[in-house]
């Protein structure tokens, strides 16, 4: 099967001026300019099949929204090569832009004055919908948002979360294939998010999309994506499912149990990370779990033990402590 | 192109659509924008009054008709500023451009198009309470009337592309404002907005020629206020034409390189 998306070795370097901070430092800037090169991204290969929806992790900062960008068209490589559907996305050809949508969490493409039925039909003239599809699409989501009571709003009366799920519905009335989502769910709260993640879990179905998101929130990541790219530094670090991730960066996992007598000395079992009354949640290496469950059934008197992967959101927070100077 | 013509026509309607949001504001816009040319108007009738009722061929019913026709003109040249594409690359609204298949430009050329049809609107009795003050002597002939129409809309696209020239200058620097004073100060001069060109000496007059500025102000009125033979008219035309084409072709050029320096700031 031919790749929706496809990057080989695509970098992006900018040279960005520095100096001190003070007046002499600045007239010296005049003469002479010092300029610090950064490798936002650095040679990342990655294929994605159609369909796939993808989880692109990092740190801020790690070089995410600038491979988004990159795959969108907005910036050209430094060196390197990326492919979507087929296209070289820095040539930004109009059938390429007319395939796929990219929606920043922080960015509205919607008039802020006018309800966003009129900026629906801007973008059904943009992108040259039949009048038809125009209609069933926008229908269909708003039905699936629960949008039809805001539709008549002007944008600028409606909350973060409604205008959030507002410029969704705008970036893909013209159904791309291919979904760059940067932070969409970024300030909103649980039932807005949860909202806009069984839209995009629904939209990937009807139309097999290819989905390319980032998030901080893992619940999006969990929820939506079976693969996982994590970048940091600029450099792919790891590129597989979720629960690889844990294996390869996790080396603990988390027994939970309650204890009759609280008050025993645990720490040679491993270390304790939350105690809730006789309830107790610690955290041991991976390879000691067994001997570790066994002490505990044996040598206490233990109740509902249980065993489990350490959170994912603790899996990522090791990943992105990882020092610049150990990602090759 | 039947794509185009819709989108244009979709653009234009979200544009007075959002004019009609503000109709008070856009009327103290309108009105401070004609405080200029009304200043030019009263300084040069009373000039003409004192120098026995003409200067360099202009009665004060002669000014009026030229700086009422002024105020018109100054409507339909407003484009996107230099300004707005600093603004709009900080800002992040460019990336939302650049990912829609089609040129930011044409985005910019509808949107302002639509503004002017409220504006034009707005505009009539403004026109109308000046002629009665000022009594302009206006008598166009069908053919003036039908030139002075492109001829408003070709300035419009010559000042949207040139100020775009300018505006793709943020592309290496994010300070562009330098560049557009000096636009602006050369547009004072050349253009006929500060004074009727004929009034200028005839070095300046000879100089306007290879500028932009004259196609954009003066050109315009001096179809409208019967200074023009049919010969002229039909070369000026020509000229805006030509500056249409040559500021496209450049534009183009540029615009190939500035998109690979867009480092999408900001967004």
């Amino acid at each position: 099967m031919t790749s929706a998306i496809s990057l080989q070795k695509l970098s992006k370097h900018y040279q960005v001026p520095e100096r001190e901070a003070g007046l002499k430092a600045a007239a010296k800037g005049l003469l002479k300019r010092h300029y610090k090169l950064i490798k936002a991204v650095d040679e990342i290969s990655f294929e994605i099949q159609p369909g796939e929806v993808v989880g692109f992790l990092g740190p801020n900062g790690a070089g995410k929204t600038t491979t988004l960008k990159m795959l969108s068209g907005l910036l050209h490589p430094t060196s390197g090569f990326a492919s979507v559907l087929g296209f070289e996305p820095a040539r930004r050809s109009h059938d390429f832009l007319r395939q796929i949508t990219l929606v920043m969490g922080n960015r509205n493409q919607l008039s802020w004055d006018l309800p966003a039925l009129d900026s629906f039909d801007l973008q059904r003239a943009i992108y040259n919908i039949p009048n038809e599809e125009f209609k069933k699409t926008r229908d269909e989501f708003i039905e699936l948002l629960e949008l039809k009571d805001l539709v008549q709003k002007p944008v600028r009366n409606l909350s973060l979360g409604e205008r959030m799920k507002m410029e969704i519905v705008g970036a893909l009335l013209h159904r791309p294939k291919i979904l760059f989502l940067d932070e969409p769910t970024l300030g909103l709260d649980i039932t807005m998010q949860k909202r806009i993640r069984a839209f995009v879990a629904e939209y990937n179905k009807r139309y097999g999309a290819t989905v390319l998101l980032t998030s901080h929130y893992m619940a999006d990541v969990e929820a939506l994506c079976k693969r996982i790219i994590v970048i940091h530094h600029g450099k792919l670090l790891f590129d597989g499912n979720l629960s690889q991730l844990a294996d390869k960066f996790s080396a603990f996992k988390t027994i939970g149990f309650t204890l009759d007598n609280p008050t025993a000395d645990l720490s040679q079992f491993g270390e304790i990370v939350s105690t809730d009354g006789s309830r107790i949640v610690m955290r041991v290496p991976k390879e000691k779990t067994s001997a570790v469950t066994s002490s505990l059934l044996n040598d206490l008197a233990v109740d509902d033990l249980t065993v489990e992967a350490t959170p994912i959101e603790d899996v990522i927070e090791s990943v992105f402590a990882v020092k610049k100077e150990a990602v090759v | 192109m039947k794509r185009y013509l819709n989108y244009y026509l979709s653009m234009m309607r979200l544009s007075v659509l959002e004019q009609w949001q503000y109709p008070l504001a856009n009327y103290f816009y309108m009105i401070g924008m004609i405080a200029e040319p009304v200043i030019y108007m009263v300084v040069w009738s009373t000039v003409a009054e004192e120098q026995g009722g003409m200067v360099g061929g202009y009665t004060p019913g002669a000014f009026a008709a030229y700086y009422i026709v002024w105020t018109l003109v100054r409507q339909m040249n407003i484009a996107f500023t230099p300004y707005g594409w600093e603004r709009r690359i900080r800002n992040g609204r460019l990336s939302m451009s650049l990912l829609r298949p089609m040129h930011p430009l044409h985005e910019d050329i509808a949107f302002f198009a639509g503004w002017k049809v409220v504006m034009i609107i707005s505009w009539l009795p403004i026109a109308l309470i000046l002629s009665l003050i000022f009594k302009p002597e206006l008598n166009p002939t069908l053919l003036e009337v039908i030139v002075f129409f492109f001829a408003i809309w070709m300035t419009y696209l010559i000042r949207t592309l040139t100020l775009s020239l300018i505006g793709m200058v943020t592309f290496w620097t994010t300070r562009v404002s330098a560049l557009f004073e000096l636009y602006f100060a050369l547009e004072l001069i050349l253009s006929g907005r500060l004074v009727p060109l004929a009034l200028m000496p005839e070095w300046a007059q000879q100089l306007a020629w290879f500028f932009p500025f004259r196609w954009t102000f003066g050109f315009p009125i001096e179809t409208l206020i019967g200074q023009m033979t049919t010969q002229e008219l039909l070369i000026g035309l020509g000229m805006q034409l030509a500056w249409i084409i040559f500021c496209a072709v450049v534009l183009n050029i540029v615009w190939k390189f500035a998109i690979q320096r867009f480092s999408a700031v900001g967004g």
